[in-house]
């Protein structure tokens, strides 16, 4: 039984732990920020090293660009900003400065879909995942909780390239144990059942649990898959469990439209065509609400994903 | 004259010949923009920036980045004549399977420390290594060329607001004032009003020079900036074409595709450059 219960600690504080320890360690890592840092706890960061947390003010663009540039010369930058103005914003310089020329930035990318909440609809982004993962030399992930984060953020250090880490802000539910590993290409298989697979990332992966308990408790199986590495995605995770459920639902706070769903009937269509639903935004754009009421107004709940699964005949 | 002004002058010549007979063996190209950049690549490669052509990667070069790609061509013939690679390659521009790509490519090309095209990026890249530069305490200068059509891009902006806050004097930008974007004047596009106005109030000391007047490039630049010393921007008032009379007096001459007539009257000009 999956109990729903919170990281102590905020993903942003995860982000913050992490570069005030490594900026300390590694001499290259470069911590830049568009006039968010507060808003990602980075402004303690910066008053400890403040050659090495650069709020560099609100041009994103341009902070690609020095990226990049700082790539070039040797240097490890991770520049956070909110998901929507990282991926809509610089999608060219993501293109060119970066990935077209094989340059190592590192996009921590938050307040991830939904999560984006009071905010809203102009700073949710349901769209990211899919621009970037059609950059060719792209890596793609959306980490789950604050395990996970923090094992990824250490890999990344050494990790060449151009890293796209999609996140919420503020405290995540609890999947993984500390001491947890994450392999990038690997997905987290939660739950094994035979009737049903539900691949999802991000937020979703705790609807996924949800559901597949309310539907064990009907008599239907499910696998869950964490498939926070969405780029490269899986394979034969995916191949394996729709091999053995012949159902997948795919669960993602984005756009159906260029993401998990995509990514995962594209592995599909090709190796084993097996019939799906999409759980995620359909051609919607946001609005202000709370996580809970906005989970329920774009049908990201554990209910939807029961739905869906009973809506294969 | 000093010897290095007449040598970058020699310099400057065989860069324009041979990004010439570069793009004419092709047929078609950036002719206008190449042009006009040539007499600064060669004070840049010529008499001002460290590198080693064995060694492209050498950890204590001098960067350029050429943001204005379209120039690709100029950059090539200044790289293949310092020994980057072999002079022959330049008639392989823009071919099938060629290191030699329209916009330069830093992955394919030795010698090229940023891949630009883009336009308007090539400004926040070099700042970004002038940037990185200037944390390690390093004495690497930065070298950037950008478009006078290309600043029409606000990222340009953004960058040049960036450079003068973090003070990233170990980076110069060119400005190639050639007066031309692809499709007509700026006067008529996009009204640049004073360019050395703009980058004063922008927080830059300007040096407004001839584009082709080598003296005054090298002298704008030569000396390394220091401490608090603001950045420097040079503004080349150049000509689009600039040293060849043919190209300098055609109106619409950003990319040219040789009529036969277009390549004969090319040819003249290469073997006066050849006889100078």
């Amino acid at each position: 039984m999956f109990i729903v219960e919170n990281d102590p600690i905020e993903m942003r504080k995860v982000y913050s732990q992490f570069m005030q320890e490594f900026i300390g360690k590694n001499s290259e890592i470069i911590g830049l920020e568009a006039d968010l840092m507060s808003s990602m706890s980075m402004d303690s960061v910066q008053s400890i090293y403040p050659n090495r947390v650069i709020n560099c003010g609100i041009m994103e663009a341009n902070i690609v660009g020095i990226a990049a540039g700082l790539s070039l010369a040797g240097k490890i930058p991770f520049f956070h900003t909110f998901t929507a103005f990282a991926s809509r914003r610089c999608f060219d310089q993501l293109f060119m400065s970066v990935d077209y020329q094989k340059n190592n930035v590192k996009i921590i990318a938050s307040d991830a879909g939904i999560t984006a909440v009071h905010n809203g609809g102009t700073h949710m982004s349901f769209e990211d995942m899919g621009i970037v993962r059609g950059l060719a030399h792209a890596t793609v992930l959306e980490v789950t909780d604050a395990t996970m984060f923090r094992s990824i953020l250490e890999q990344l250090i050494d990790l060449k390239g151009f890293y796209w880490v999609r996140t919420m802000r503020k405290n995540a539910v609890k999947i993984y144990q500390s001491g947890e590993h994450f392999t990038i290409g690997e997905a987290k298989i939660l739950r094994e059942g035979k009737d049903v697979t539900l691949i999802a990332n991000g937020i979703m992966v705790c609807e996924a649990l949800i559901a597949a308990d309310k539907l064990a408790a009907q008599g239907i199986e499910a696998t869950v898959i964490d498939m926070f590495t969405l780029k490269p995605i899986d394979r034969k995770a995916v191949i394996k469990y729709a091999q053995l459920t012949g159902k997948v639902v795919t669960c993602e706070n984005h756009n159906i439209h260029n993401g998990l769903g995509s990514a995962v009937a594209e592995v599909l269509a090709e190796e084993y065509p097996t019939r799906m639903r999409f759980i995620g935004v359909k051609d919607r754009y946001g609005q202000v609400g709370t996580v809970e009421f906005l989970k329920k107004e774009y049908e990201l709940t554990a209910d939807d994903i029961i739905k869906a699964v009973k809506s294969f005949t | 004259m000093g010897d290095v002004i007449r040598q970058i002058n020699k310099f400057a010549k065989q860069i324009r010949i041979a990004t010439l007979k570069e793009l004419n063996h092709l047929g078609f190209g950036h002719y206008g923009g190449s042009m006009s950049v040539v007499e600064t690549l060669a004070v840049l490669y010529e008499g001002v920036m460290k590198y080693n052509p064995k060694d492209p990667l050498w950890s204590e070069r001098d960067y350029f980045v050429m943001s204005k790609g379209h120039a690709g061509p100029a950059l090539y013939s200044t790289l293949a004549l310092k020994g980057f690679f072999p002079e022959e390659d330049l008639m392989t521009l823009n071919q099938n399977g060629t290191k030699l790509p329209s916009h330069p490519d830093r992955l394919r090309t030795k010698g090229v420390d940023a891949t630009t095209g883009s336009l308007g990026q090539g400004v926040s890249i070099a700042s970004g290594i002038a940037l990185a530069h200037k944390l390690s305490n390093r004495a690497n200068r930065v070298f950037c060329i950008v478009g006078d059509g290309e600043l029409n891009e606000g990222q340009c902006w953004e960058a040049l607001q960036f450079i003068a806050h973090h003070v990233l004097n170990n980076l110069v930008i060119f400005v190639d004032y050639n007066k031309k974007q692809l499709d007509g004047s700026l006067d008529e596009i996009i009204m640049p009003f004073n360019f050395a106005d703009k980058f004063k109030a922008f927080g830059f000391d300007v040096a407004v020079v001839k584009g082709d007047d080598t003296q005054a490039i090298y002298d704008a630049v030569k000396t390394p900036l220091h401490g608090s010393q603001k950045p420097l921007i040079v503004v080349l008032d150049s000509i689009k074409g600039q040293g060849v009379a043919y190209l300098e007096n055609m109106v619409s001459n950003h990319h040219l595709r040789l009529t036969d007539s277009a390549k004969a009257e090319l040819e003249k000009a290469i073997a006066l450059l050849e006889e100078e």
